[in-house]
């Protein structure tokens, strides 16, 4: 079954089934990554905050970088505004972008193919926007669906077009992380899969376009944890600045 | 050729999917519900570690770590700024201290050549008046003798005529006489 291109996202249990009530909240492959990428942050970044020179070493170089990245990413998409939300941000994007980068890993599981994991991520993040934007502007959020400048006529399919499009966020942002990485780990699983079925006469042609995709993964990647982020500051820049 | 193969391979991928879904029941793992609540737990038991620990401890360092080096930076910009300032000052003094000396020096200069133009000058004046002094004594010594020389010449033309008459004749002539002929005839000498 270990050439089937889907069996690499199987969760399977590691260690005791632990039960709490009715439901199984075992130790799992998937658990197991998700603690290796935590703890690979905190690590680096840990190790990057504790000398405080004033020229600053390789480790210490990289945390601040990310660090300035995602601020700067955070003030140009959602403003000054979005100054508190900076650590849930940046965690988020450091989380995302761990979890694609060990899924890399040959025989690693890949935490963010799993659809039930990025939709818990979106939809708690439309939940938290949800929240952020009827606190600041009261029943006035719900003006982010009645866009200005629309004439009379049109402006009851725009609502209905509107509220669509912003119930669907939690779904298009799970999605697209989780079909990105499940799709990108299925071609690079089959195309190495052929590698081995055409042996060694006609193996280099998948051998190469193997090696191009795992380049090109590695940079889908590190784009779609980008890209969750930025998402998540847009979605935050609706609810602090009401545009429309 | 490479078209056929890459065709071919897409066919046989696509047949092999087929036949995995066909295989398995739920198809793709991700869709099978057994784990998704230790998923869910799991991610925010790490989730939630991480959030809080990059909040509280490491991002303030960070975030402390850049403040401060940004101060440093500027404070050390200010010192250089200063210290600039200082250095254009000195520079200007410095300027302003041969500049000083500069003119000092002309004036010094000025000064010694005006005492040795005076100096050379009251030496010369001295030297000349004593070279007149000189010139006047022997332009006087020069006119004495051409004076004197006048009245000699004529007694020894009228003594050597006396005696010459003497010689020739044998009989003394009055010297008074000859005196004047010699007299007269100094005198058309002179004239001529």
């Amino acid at each position: 079954m270990a050439s089937n291109p889907m069996y690499q996202f199987n969760v399977y249990r590691i260690g005791p089934e632990i039960k709490l009530g009715s439901v199984d909240i075992s130790f799992t492959n998937a658990s197991l990554f998700m603690v290796i990428s935590s703890l690979a942050i905190l690590i680096i970044f840990n190790l990057g905050a504790k000398k405080k020179t004033l020229i600053p070493d390789k480790i210490q170089l990289l945390s601040e970088l990310s660090y300035s990245f995602v601020a700067k990413m955070i003030s140009d998409t959602a403003g000054s505004k979005a100054k508190p939300y900076f650590s849930f941000i940046f965690s988020l994007f450091m989380f995302v972008l761990f979890c694609n980068m060990f899924g890399m890993i040959p025989y690693a599981f890949t935490v963010t193919s799993h659809i039930i994991v990025t939709f818990m991520l979106a939809a708690f993040i439309f939940v938290g926007v949800t929240i952020i934007g009827f606190m600041k502007h009261g029943l006035g959020y719900l003006k982010l669906f009645v866009p200005s400048g629309v004439p009379m006529v049109l402006l009851p399919l725009i609502v209905v077009i509107e509220i669509i499009s912003y119930l669907s966020r939690p779904i298009s942002l799970s999605v697209r992380l989780f079909a990105n990485m499940m799709a990108g780990h299925t071609m690079m699983k089959v195309f190495g899969g052929f590698v081995i079925s055409l042996g060694i006469v006609g193996g280099w042609l998948p051998l190469s376009f193997s090696v191009a995709l795992t380049g090109l993964e590695i940079l889908v990647a590190f784009l779609q944890a980008y890209v969750f982020a930025i998402l998540t500051c847009i979605y935050l820049n609706d609810a602090l600045n009401l545009h429309h | 050729m490479l078209k056929k193969i890459v065709i071919l391979l897409f066919v046989t991928c696509f047949a092999c999917f087929k036949t995995v879904f066909a295989a398995e029941s739920g198809g793709m793992p991700q869709l099978n519900p057994e784990f998704w609540i230790s998923q869910i737990f799991w991610l925010i038991i790490t989730f939630g570690i991480l959030f809080i620990v990059l909040t509280k401890v490491i991002l303030p360092k960070i975030s402390d770590n850049l403040e401060t080096r940004k101060s440093q930076i500027l404070e050390n910009i200010e010192k250089a700024d200063k210290q600039k300032e200082e250095s254009q000052k000195k520079i200007d003094e410095y300027e302003k201290i041969i500049l000083d000396s500069k003119l000092k020096a002309k004036s010094y200069f000025n000064e010694a050549r005006e005492k040795i133009l005076d100096d050379i000058n009251k030496k010369r004046a001295a030297l000349d008046k004593d070279l007149d002094e000189e010139i006047d004594e022997v332009e006087k010594e020069l006119s004495d003798l051409k004076n004197k020389s006048g009245e000699k010449i004529n007694k020894i033309a009228a003594e050597t005529s006396a005696e010459l008459i003497k010689e020739l004749i044998g009989e003394e002539v009055n010297s008074s006489s000859i005196s004047a002929i010699v007299d007269d005839q100094s005198k058309i000498n002179k004239e001529r």
